[in-house]
């Protein structure tokens, strides 16, 4: 042998896979440390996409809801409505509002001064909250609202005492079903219900309401002919415009007693306070995260301790001490990549189950899934990168000391 | 049989035929004052050779091992490994020359938990970037070698002392070493696998390969056919004589 020999190449060198391979040996080994030190990660990674997962389903819930309910539907009322204090509108005033080009239905309710109890035996002024109001026949046209028994008014119930009653006022009342024949006494009478509405989203008020026809409520009521509150469907384009023309429109004499709203705007505000919520457990999520990272650069610190003759052994099996750092950071990104794949797994899992038993559409945004197996990937490699360097820095005859 | 003598040989003026050379070789480990753990060491063990390092404790016998093993830095002199001069070598290089030259057997095994015992020898075999499947290849013939070829798939806590042992003597000869070094290999063995350890030792010898011995142990050391002997830090006695310590021809 000559020295030509000492020329040949001889640096050390490990293959990709075999870098991969290597730093998947330490978690493959010690399988409960793995899992243990994946676990913090994953449950910051959970609460990130379970967070933002059940935030987008249930805000698409609610936007469809809204969507379905239409978001053309302006209420006009006589100061606070026909809940309090004794004003109203015009009596022509439903006339006037349907006279309006861009206004393509409109209905009415009138307050009726009477209060209603399940039967003649409960005792006065415990009416539950329950009010009992008139309508026209195309309110719940007009509503987008639903039957959830029965029947609505019309021409021929609304001229005699039959009532139709809100959701709420059903429950209140102890009203489950119109299978037999029903009755609510109101004022002196019994009268038959002949119908149960579902939630009415964008009239609330009307869910905890007992409405009876109009022409009963002043023929048996005595009640104010001018309308409390008008409900109003707008063409789509032109609601603000009509929005601002409604309250002259309504009551020319006082437009200024008059209150114009549109419900959906409640709603949409609803679903934007949600955002808010959602912000505040993204924090929370992202402190587990910052948790579960420190959690697994303390399991390295340890591993560095624990298999320093593991390090020496390698550092003599010819190992450089960039391989014994990869080795390390590579072992810390697998227990965070690990923390990722079961914390997507869990957070998608906790957004399917809740959100199906919803009823909601399940909805994982795609940012949160892939953003949460980023995100694990950086705090693995961070939180290895310190641990891995004192791997690295050991000598190997000091590591090969035990 | 004549050596080739190397046209302008390493700055020391090395033989480059030996499988280890050392020259001048001192190790010092800074403190107050600073130790002289290697004071002026030269040798020079050839290929085939079976040596015993032989000495009391605190001698200078690990550090010794570490030098030739190329795991520590001289604090001066040479150390060329196979013709390799490694003081002139990168940390990338002097890790390569270990990969490439040198198998190490521990008294402690260092066999990695969780690994199965053709797992822990191809270790041996990773970091020359050998592909997995010849890995894998030479690490079953190199544990049918020591006699655990009925043991391939057992991880290390389902094996004996001795069986421990003789998995981590094949991860050392798997790459197949230009000299393998063993650090008090029977120091945590019972006496029947220390005879089976050294049995093997003097078979792989016979075959050709060589290996260095580090042992307190005065009657292991007689059985085999060259001892060194260190006593604080400098070779007191060679059974090969002082003319092969300068690194001349036999
Ligand atoms: N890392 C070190 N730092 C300081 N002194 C050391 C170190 N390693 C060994 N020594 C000293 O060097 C001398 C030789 O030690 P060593 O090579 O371990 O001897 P042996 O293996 O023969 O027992 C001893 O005096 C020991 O205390
Ligand atoms: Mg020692």
């Amino acid at each position: 042998m000559t020295a030509t020999r000492a020329a040949a190449p001889i640096t050390s060198r490990l293959r990709t896979a075999d870098i991969f391979r290597v730093g998947a040996s330490g978690p493959r080994a010690r399988k409960t440390r793995t899992a243990l030190s994946a676990l913090g990660v994953s449950i910051g990674i959970a609460a990130l996409v379970g967070v933002l997962g059940l935030s987008e389903s249930s805000k698409s819930a609610l936007l469809d809801e809204i969507a379905s309910l239409g978001t053309n539907l302006l209420t006009i009322e006589a100061g606070a409505g026909f809940g309090g204090g004794d004003s109203a509108l015009p009596e022509d005033a439903l006339a006037t509002v349907e006279r309006v080009p861009t206004v393509t239905d409109a209905s009415a309710v009138w307050a009726v001064d009477a209060n209603v109890y399940r039967n003649e035996f409960i005792p006065e002024g415990e009416t539950g909250s329950i009010q009992v109001v008139a309508s026209d026949e195309g309110l719940l046209d007009t509503l987008n609202g639903e039957l959830a028994d029965g029947v609505f008014l019309d021409m021929g119930t609304s001229s005699y005492p039959n009532a139709v009653v809100g959701s709420v006022a059903a429950e209140r009342l102890g009203i489950d079903g119109l299978d037999r024949p029903t009755y609510v006494f109101i004022g002196d009478d019994y009268v038959e219900v002949i119908g149960v509405l579902e939630e009415f989203p964008l009239a609330a008020d009307l869910d905890r309401a007992v409405i009876i026809g109009k022409e009963a409520a002043v023929r048996f009521y005595d009640a104010d002919e001018r309308p409390a509150v008008l409900y109003s469907r707008v063409v789509d384009g032109s609601i603000d415009e009509t929005r601002d023309i409604l309250p002259a429109t309504a009551d020319p004499e006082n437009p200024e007693e008059v209150s114009v709203s549109r419900p959906s705007d409640a709603l949409e505000a609803q679903a934007a306070a949600d955002e808010a919520l959602t912000t505040l457990f993204l924090g929370l999520g992202a402190v587990a995260l910052l948790v579960g990272g420190i959690g697994i650069a303390n399991v390295m610190v340890i591993a560095v301790i624990e298999r320093r003759g593991e390090i020496g052994l390698r550092r003599a099996l010819g190992a450089t001490r960039a391989h014994i750092r990869r080795q390390f950071l590579t072992e810390a990104v697998i227990l965070s990549v690990l923390g990722g794949i079961g914390g997507v797994a869990i957070g998608v899992t906790a957004t399917y189950v809740y959100a199906t038993s919803q009823d909601w559409r399940v909805i994982i945004p795609q940012e949160a899934a892939i953003g949460g197996f980023i995100g694990a990937i950086a705090i693995g490699a961070i939180a290895g990168l310190y641990p891995a360097s004192r791997a690295a820095r050991l000598a190997p005859t000091e590591a090969l000391r035990t | 049989m004549p050596m080739k003598q190397p046209s302008p040989a390493p700055s020391a003026g090395l033989s480059t035929s030996a499988a280890l050379e050392l020259h001048s070789v001192v190790k010092e480990y800074p403190g107050e004052p600073p130790v002289r753990a290697l004071d002026d060491v030269s040798l020079r063990i050839d290929h085939g050779e079976l040596v015993a390092v032989i000495g009391p404790s605190g001698s200078g016998k690990s550090t010794l091992l570490n030098v030739m093993g190329t795991l520590d830095r001289p604090t001066s002199g040479v150390v060329a490994v196979d013709g390799i001069d490694t003081a002139t070598r990168s940390e990338k290089e002097v890790a390569g020359v270990r990969a490439r030259k040198i198998g190490f057997v521990f008294q402690q095994f260092f066999l990695l938990p969780g690994m199965s015992a053709v797992e822990n020898v191809s270790n041996g075999l990773l970091y020359q970037a050998v592909p997995p499947k010849e890995r894998r290849r030479r690490s079953i013939e190199a544990l049918e070698r020591v006699g655990l070829g009925h043991r391939l798939d057992h991880p290390p806590n389902h094996l004996s002392g001795g069986e421990r042992q003789r998995v981590a003597v094949a991860r050392a000869l798997v790459h197949r070493p230009a000299f393998v070094l063993a650090d008090e290999p029977t120091g945590n063995l019972d006496s029947k696998s220390t005879d089976a350890v050294m049995n093997l030792i003097s078979d792989l010898h016979r075959e050709g390969t060589t290996i260095v011995v580090i042992t307190h142990d005065a009657a292991i050391a007689a059985s085999l056919p060259r001892q060194l002997a260190v006593h604080d830090g400098t070779i007191v006695a060679d059974s090969a004589g002082d003319g092969r310590q300068e690194g001349g021809l036999r």
